[in-house]
């Protein structure tokens, strides 16, 4: 704490050799922060409390878990069925991956409609990319861990994705496997980096974090802070804007975990694995359903997993792509459409993931794989030379007051 | 600040309802939708029914199914006693072993004892059905989508074939099993068991606690984790409120300021 605040000397004697506390204070405590930003913006804080409590379950389940083809199904089994509530701690950790990408969707989306990714935001908004990359990842080779017959369908098929690449495809997949099929060595290199990746991200968390308080959140109508009248400190306005939004979150969250455990789930998924047996569908997890529309949606193999992989690489470049300087899509009214667009279009392409490929369903996966594209690649350069914005307030003080007093703010400066 | 909660929801819904189109994706066939003692959020499994219907598995499904997640002592969860579960796992031959000599032997039945599976393993279990492997039943309800309406409908689904219908030597036709031939005879008829506790034993009832029993199987903390569901929602809705009027009252000078 700043020296005027602190009454404790151990903790005076410490900071002046260590300064943790001056460092807590002033991103935790004092930290000014927008004063508008709406429940949107909980998202964040929301997604990284989910990232620990992945973390935690995740370490206690690994304590019962055996990574080993024989006994890797029984041991979750026993997990659920004679661990001291081993079922919770499971239940949440299987809930809490698919919690975890309903937060980091809305996050990202929340990033989209608002302009965080603009400049001077691109490294924190990279950065975040780089988190969804891992995450997914993390929560593949996670769904393979209890063995059963959609992780290792799932397995199979993902990693056999890799055979796509030219000449060396095969060798690739061989080297990923540890072997020529999904097999125990699988299960052990799967189950080594599930354990490690959770840790990799907590570390690009703290440089997204870093990067964030570099400038401070954007905000709803995506105008810098022009001053301490802009501004609030995070705490206790914003600890207890999030307090209240995990609390929502964790009521939701737990109607899941304790009444619908396996309403996200396959029922595949409790059948043993069993490599003379593939399932009628071979579906991954929801979260990854759009993605796999998208790579069911090009004819060929290769470049199904171009464009799947550039789904996400598309984001990298985002910044770049999108050359309005204007950020939040209050004021954009073309790309607000189209944005809209653009939230239908992956929830099409998630539905379309679930569907066999067949029929009506591979034409509209193309057509919408085809708009993803064309609305980050064609869409987001060319918009601003026929959008035209709508006026910025002068200030994010003005707007907050009240929405009359927002629209007459905006008045007074067209008048001008 | 309403519109943004209702967002919220909207947003979940929408996430639900996706989540919900891949469970739909695997089922073609709709079941007949029973009225469950353990559906709903405060359902609880009728132990009278699942006592039964551990009976109508140990008579008649036992013979070809196995249940290897299951010990005897977890049938303390349909409230039989130690004392019960001692009399009852010694009923069962376990095959022990090496003793001090180094052979296996054979012992009566203790409530540590995983349930006696009917084959030593799966070729054995192939030769002796035609070919077919009896599925493990230990979790057979939470393996199956909508499981226990399935199983129900698939218990009670031996119809006649149509006439233009082949049904090959060893098959049985099922209107509720996928591909409608099935490897298993129909197992369940009117008295099969006499059921211990004289409830009159009819296909229907047999097929429902047979059910129930299984349903239990594959979830056995299900009536715990909703206990615990229904005070940790409780408590949270509760806190949620108090963090609501702490938020509104820590943020009103800010709100109020013009």
């Amino acid at each position: 704490m700043s020296k005027n605040k602190s009454k404790n000397s151990v903790v005076e004697w410490i900071d002046y050799r260590l300064p943790i506390f001056t460092f807590l204070n002033h991103e935790l405590n004092e930290y000014p922060t927008p004063k508008n930003l709406n429940y949107f913006w909980n998202f964040g804080s929301l997604a990284g409390i989910t990232l620990v409590v992945m973390i935690i379950t995740g370490i206690v389940l690994s304590m019962n878990y055996t990574a080993h083809v024989d006994y890797a199904f029984d041991s979750v089994e026993r997990i659920m069925r004679d661990v001291n509530h081993g079922w919770l701690l499971r239940y949440i950790h299987m809930n809490g991956a698919s919690f975890f990408f309903i937060v980091v969707y809305i996050h990202i989306f929340r990033g989209l409609y608002y302009g965080s990714y603009k400049a001077p935001r691109e490294i924190l908004w990279i950065l975040g990319v780089l988190i969804l990359l891992l995450m997914m990842a993390t929560a593949f080779m996670g769904y393979v861990l209890p063995w059963g017959q959609m992780s290792f369908w799932g397995a199979t098929v993902i990693t056999n994705l890799f055979s796509a690449v030219p000449l060396v495809g095969e060798s690739i997949v061989t080297w990923l496997w540890g072997g020529f099929s999904v097999d125990n060595p699988t299960l052990n290199r799967f189950f080594s980096l599930h354990y490690l990746l959770p840790f990799l991200i907590v570390g690009l968390v703290i440089l997204h974090l870093v990067a964030l308080h570099r400038f401070g959140s954007n905000n709803p109508i995506g105008i810098d802070a022009k001053g301490k009248q802009d501004t609030i400190p995070f705490h206790p306005y914003y600890t207890i804007k999030d307090l209240f939004g995990l609390s929502v979150f964790a009521t939701i969250f737990a109607a899941a975990v304790f009444f619908f455990p396996n309403f996200m789930g396959h029922p595949d998924n409790y059948i043993p694995a069993n490599a003379m047996q593939t399932p009628a569908h071979i579906v991954p997890e929801w979260y990854f359903l759009p993605f796999y529309a998208i790579l069911r949606a090009i004819p060929d193999k290769l470049g199904g997993v171009l464009f799947m992989f550039g789904a996400i690489a598309v984001l990298f470049i985002l910044p770049w792509l999108d050359k309005s300087p204007i950020r939040s899509s209050q004021f954009r009214p073309i790309y607000k459409l189209f944005f809209w667009i653009l939230v239908f279009d992956c929830i099409l392409l998630g539905y379309l993931g679930a569907k066999p490929a067949e029929g009506i369903y591979v034409l509209l996966s193309r057509v919408a794989t085809g708009y993803y594209f064309f609305h980050f690649i064609i869409l987001l350069p060319l918009l601003p030379n026929i959008e035209k914005t709508r006026p910025l307030p002068i200030s994010i003080s003005e707007p907050i007051l009240s929405s009359s007093s927002f629209s007459t703010a905006a008045a007074v400066r067209e008048k001008k | 600040m309403c519109k943004n909660i209702t967002f919220k929801i909207y947003f979940f819904v929408i996430f639900l309802c996706l989540g919900k189109t891949c469970l739909a994706a695997s089922t073609d066939i709709e079941y007949p939708s029973q009225d469950w003692s353990f559906s709903g959020i405060f359902g609880t499994f009728d132990k009278a029914s699942a006592q039964r219907g551990f009976q109508v598995y140990r008579e008649v499904c036992s013979g070809c199914h196995g249940m290897k997640l299951l010990s005897y002592r977890h049938l303390s969860g349909l409230g039989y006693n130690n004392e019960e579960l001692k009399a009852l796992s010694a009923q069962f031959e376990i095959t022990d072993g090496p003793n001090d000599d180094g052979e296996s032997f054979v012992r009566p039945g203790r409530p540590s004892d995983t349930f006696v599976s009917p084959y030593p393993n799966e070729q054995a279990a192939r030769a002796a059905n035609g070919g077919a492997y009896p599925p493990d039943l230990s979790l057979i309800v939470k393996a199956r989508a909508d499981g226990a309406n399935y199983l129900h409908a698939l218990l009670s689904g031996y119809k006649e074939a149509p006439k233009d219908f082949n049904v090959p030597e060893g098959m049985y036709y099922n209107t509720y099993y996928p591909g409608k031939l099935i490897g298993m005879p129909q197992p369940i008829y009117e008295d099969g068991v006499e059921y211990a506790d004289g409830t009159k034993a009819s296909e229907l009832q047999m097929s429902k606690d047979v059910t129930t029993f299984l349903a239990w199987a594959s979830e056995p903390e299900m009536e715990n984790r909703k206990r615990l569901g229904v005070t940790v929602i409780s408590f949270l809705i509760v806190f949620s409120i108090l963090a609501y009027f702490s938020m509104k009252q820590i943020w009103a000078p800010i709100k109020k300021k013009v």
